[in-house]
C-alpha cells in the first residue's frame, strides 16, 4: 500500500517539478513588467529542441550543447522583445499579453518548420537504473530536475533580492515612471527580464526532455500548467511557482491513482479555481501588495 | 483556285478537329483528396501528401490512365472538421472530381461522407475508425483502406490468447484514436475469453504514466495494453521499463515507426505490437505476395523525402490506387468507380493488406492485414 502511494508521489513530484519550472518563467518577466508572457511554453520547446539540435545533430559536448541552447534562447528573446514589445506605443498590459501569444504563434511555425512534427529526445544526464525507495521507483532525471529547479530558485531569489540589477528590474515592475526617475533604464531592464525568464524556460526544457520528450507543439500545455503552477503559488513569487507546480503534479497524480485517471486534469484544475475564488492573489500572494501594484 | 481553297479549307478544318480530339484525349481525370496536412493530426497528412504527388508523376509519367493524364487536387484539412466539409464541398462542385481520397482522421471522415454520399461521388477514407464504413448500407459511397482498429485489437487478443493471457490492463490516451481504441479493447473482449481488470486514460501530451501503470501492476493484470500515437507510446514504453513490470507490454499499430524505438531506446526492447506490413517488408520472406511492391514504393519514399512512408502513407497509396484502377477498367465515372471498388476488387494486394471488397464489406481488410511485431536489438522482429 505505502509502496503504491510513494509511486504516486514520484510520479506526481515528476510532473509538478515541470509544471513548477516553467511557473518560473512567468514570474520572472512578470516581476520585471507585469506581463504575462505566454510564450513561455515555447521557450521551453525551444531549449528541448535546440539542446538536441546541437548534441545530437551537430554531435557537440554536452556542457557546450547547454551553454549552446540557453544562449540561443536568450538572443531569441531579445530579438522578441525588441521587435515585438519595444515598439509598442501603448501600456496596456492586455495588448502586450495578446503580442506574446501571437509571438507564440509564430514560434510554433517556425519550430515546425525547422523540426518537423515528431517528438524528439536524448540520454537522461546520468545513465543507471531508477533509484528504488521503499519499493516505488524514482528516475535519475527527476532527481536532476528537482535539482535544478532548487538552484534556480535560490539563484533568482539572490538576483532579485542581492544585486542591483534585480532590484532594478522589481522597480520597473512597481512603477516604471518612478523607476526611471531615479535613473533605472527600465526599457533595458524589460529586455533582461525577457532573457532571463526564456534563458530558465530553456533549463527547463533541456531538463525535461528526457522524460517527457519534446515536440513542437507541446508549448501551450505546458504554458497552462506552468501558469496554473505560479496562479496557485502567487504571481511573481519564486517559491510560490515550485509548491504550486508540486502541488498540482502530486494532485493529477493521486487523483489518477485514487481516483480515476480519466478525472485528474479536472480536479487539478478545480482546485486551482477554488484557490483562485477564496485565495485570488494565491497561497503566498499577498493581497495588499497585488492592489497597490494596481491589479 | 476554288481547289486551292478547298484544300486549305479542308486542312485548317483536320487541324481543328484533330485539336480536338487530341485535347479531349488530354483531358486530365480530376481526383480530390482531403488530408490534415497541417494542424494536429498532421503527422498522418504530411506522409498522405507527399505518397499521393509521387504516385501522381509516376501514372502520368507512364501514360496516365488510358492515355488520360491523372490530376490530384490535394485540399489540407488543418485537421478540422468544419475545414474538411468545407474542402468536400469545393472538390465535388468547383473542381467535379471523380472520387475524394481521404480525410485523415476518423473524426473529419466522419463530418464529410454525408456529402459525398448526397452528392454521389466515391469517397475512400484513409481512416481506421469502424464507423466510417459501417453500417455499410448507409455508406454506399463510402470505402476506407485503413485497418479497423478491431482488427488490430482481434490480432493482439490472439496472441495474447495463444500466451495463455486472460486479464489485462488496457491504458488510452484521451484523443479520437485512444477512444477508439478502449472502445475496441472493451468490446471484443468478451469474445476472446479476456477480463479488463484496469482501465486507464492520460493526456496526449502527459509526461509521465508511472502512477496509471502502477494501478495496473496492482491490479494483477498479466498484460498492459496501451492504445495511443505520438510521445506517449515511447513515455509509457519507458516507463513500463523503470517499473520493471513483469508484464508484457502491447501497443496499437500506432506503434510501427523506427522513430519510436529510437526515442524509447533500451525501453522499447520486448514490446510487440500488431504492424502493417509495410514497415517490415525487408523482414518478410521473399515469396511474400506484398513484398515486392511494398519494397519498391518504401525505398522510392525514402530516398525522396528523406522519411518513412509508415503506415499512414500506405493507406493513402492504396486510396489512390483503388480509384485509379477503377478508373481504368471501368471508366472515369464517379458511379463506374464505386460499383468497380466494390464488386471487382478481390484478393487486391496493395501496401496495407489484400483488399477484398464486397457489398457488406467497404474495408476489405480482417485481421490478416497485421503482423505481430517484437521490437529486439532495437529492430522490428515479426513474432511467428
Amino acid at each position: 500500500m505505502l509502496t503504491v502511494f510513494l509511486q504516486f508521489l514520484f510520479s506526481g513530484l515528476t510532473v509538478g517539478s515541470v509544471y513548477a519550472l516553467v511557473g518560473m518563467g512567468f514570474n520572472i518577466i512578470y516581476n520585471a513588467t507585469s506581463i504575462i508572457n505566454l510564450a513561455q511554453g515555447e521557450f521551453v520547446v525551444i531549449g528541448g529542441l535546440l539542446m538536441w539540435f546541437f548534441l545530437e545533430s551537430c554531435k557537440l559536448p554536452f556542457l557546450l550543447a547547454v551553454a549552446l541552447t540557453i544562449l540561443s534562447a536568450g538572443l531569441v528573446a531579445l530579438i522578441m522583445e525588441r521587435l515585438t514589445i519595444r515598439p509598442l506605443k501603448t501600456n496596456d498590459l492586455l495588448i502586450m499579453i495578446m503580442v506574446t501569444v501571437a509571438v507564440a504563434i509564430v514560434m510554433r511555425g517556425l519550430l515546425m518548420f525547422k523540426f518537423g512534427k515528431e517528438p524528439y529526445s536524448f540520454a537522461a544526464f546520468t545513465e543507471g537504473d531508477p533509484l528504488v525507495i521503499g519499493g516505488a521507483v524514482i528516475q535519475l532525471q527527476t532527481l536532476w530536475v528537482l535539482g535544478i529547479t532548487g538552484t534556480c530558485i535560490l539563484a533568482l531569489y539572490a538576483f532579485f533580492n542581492l544585486t542591483i540589477a534585480g532590484k532594478a528590474m522589481r522597480a520597473c515592475s512597481f512603477d516604471p515612471t518612478a523607476a526611471s526617475l531615479v535613473g533605472i533604464p527600465v526599457s533595458r531592464m524589460i529586455m533582461f527580464s525577457f532573457i532571463l525568464s526564456a534563458m530558465v524556460g530553456a533549463i527547463g526544457g533541456i531538463a525535461i526532455t528526457p522524460i517527457s520528450l519534446m515536440e513542437y507543439d507541446k508549448g501551450p500545455m505546458l504554458a497552462v500548467k506552468g501558469f496554473c503552477a505560479a496562479m496557485m503559488g502567487g504571481l511573481g513569487r519564486g517559491r510560490g511557482a515550485v509548491v504550486g507546480g508540486l502541488t498540482i503534479g502530486v494532485l493529477e497524480s493521486m487523483t489518477a491513482g485514487y481516483i480515476h485517471s480519466g478525472l485528474k486534469d479536472a480536479v487539478a484544475l478545480l482546485i486551482l479555481l477554488s484557490i483562485l475564488f477564496f485565495r485570488p492573489a494565491g497561497l503566498f500572494g499577498n493581497a495588499a501588495m497585488q492592489r497597490l501594484k494596481g491589479h | 483556285m476554288h481547289m486551292r481553297i478547298l484544300l486549305s479549307m479542308s486542312a485548317v478544318l483536320m487541324l481543328v478537329f484533330l485539336a480536338a480530339i487530341s485535347g479531349h484525349a488530354q483531358e486530365p481525370i480530376k481526383i480530390g483528396a482531403i488530408f490534415s496536412v497541417t494542424g494536429g493530426a498532421s503527422f498522418l497528412g504530411e506522409p498522405e501528401k507527399n505518397t499521393v504527388l509521387m504516385l501522381k508523376e509516376q501514372i502520368n509519367k507512364a501514360g496516365g490512365i488510358n492515355g488520360r493524364p491523372v490530376e490530384v487536387i490535394i485540399e489540407d484539412s488543418k485537421s478540422d472538421e468544419s475545414a474538411a466539409v468545407l474542402a468536400a464541398k469545393k472538390l465535388i462542385e468547383r473542381d467535379k472530381v471523380v472520387a475524394i481520397i481521404g480525410p485523415s482522421t476518423t473524426g473529419e471522415s466522419m463530418a464529410v461522407l454525408k456529402i459525398a454520399t448526397n452528392a454521389q461521388v466515391p469517397l475512400v477514407s484513409v481512416a481506421a475508425g469502424a464507423g466510417i464504413t459501417q453500417p455499410v448500407e448507409d455508406r454506399y459511397w463510402i470505402f476506407k483502406t485503413a485497418q479497423y482498429d478491431t482488427s488490430a485489437v482481434e490480432a493482439i487478443y490472439t496472441y495474447a490468447k495463444k500466451q495463455g493471457i486472460t486479464t489485462i490492463g488496457i491504458i488510452t490516451v484521451t484523443s479520437g484514436f485512444g477512444d477508439a481504441g478502449r472502445k475496441a479493447l472493451q468490446e471484443m473482449a468478451p469474445k476472446f475469453g479476456i477480463s479488463i481488470v484496469a482501465d486507464e486514460r492520460y493526456g496526449p501530451k502527459d509526461a509521465d504514466m508511472t502512477t496509471q501503470l502502477t494501478k495496473i501492476k496492482a491490479s494483477g493484470a498479466k498484460a498492459v495494453i496501451n492504445w495511443s500515437i505520438g510521445p506517449g507510446q515511447v513515455v509509457v514504453a519507458k516507463n513500463w521499463t523503470a517499473l520493471k513490470m513483469g508484464i508484457p507490454l502491447y501497443q496499437s499499430h500506432g506503434w510501427g515507426s523506427k522513430k519510436n524505438i529510437e526515442l524509447a531506446g533500451k525501453a522499447a526492447e520486448g514490446v510487440i505490437a500488431p504492424l502493417s506490413r509495410l514497415v517490415v517488408w525487408d523482414k518478410l520472406p521473399d515469396k511474400h505476395p506484398q513484398k515486392a511492391s511494398l519494397k519498391k514504393y518504401s525505398q522510392e519514399y525514402e530516398s525522396r523525402f528523406k522519411g518513412e512512408p509508415g503506415a499512414f502513407g500506405g493507406y493513402a497509396f492504396d486510396a489512390l490506387m483503388l480509384v485509379v484502377e477503377a478508373s481504368r477498367k471501368a471508366g472515369a465515372d464517379r458511379k463506374n468507380i464505386r460499383d468497380y471498388i466494390e464488386n471487382n476488387i478481390k484478393k487486391w494486394s496493395a501496401m496495407s493488406g489484400v483488399f477484398t471488397m464486397s457489398p457488406k464489406d467497404h474495408c476489405g481488410l480482417d485481421k490478416d492485414a497485421f503482423e505481430m511485431v517484437v521490437v529486439k536489438n532495437g529492430d522490428w522482429q515479426i513474432l511467428k
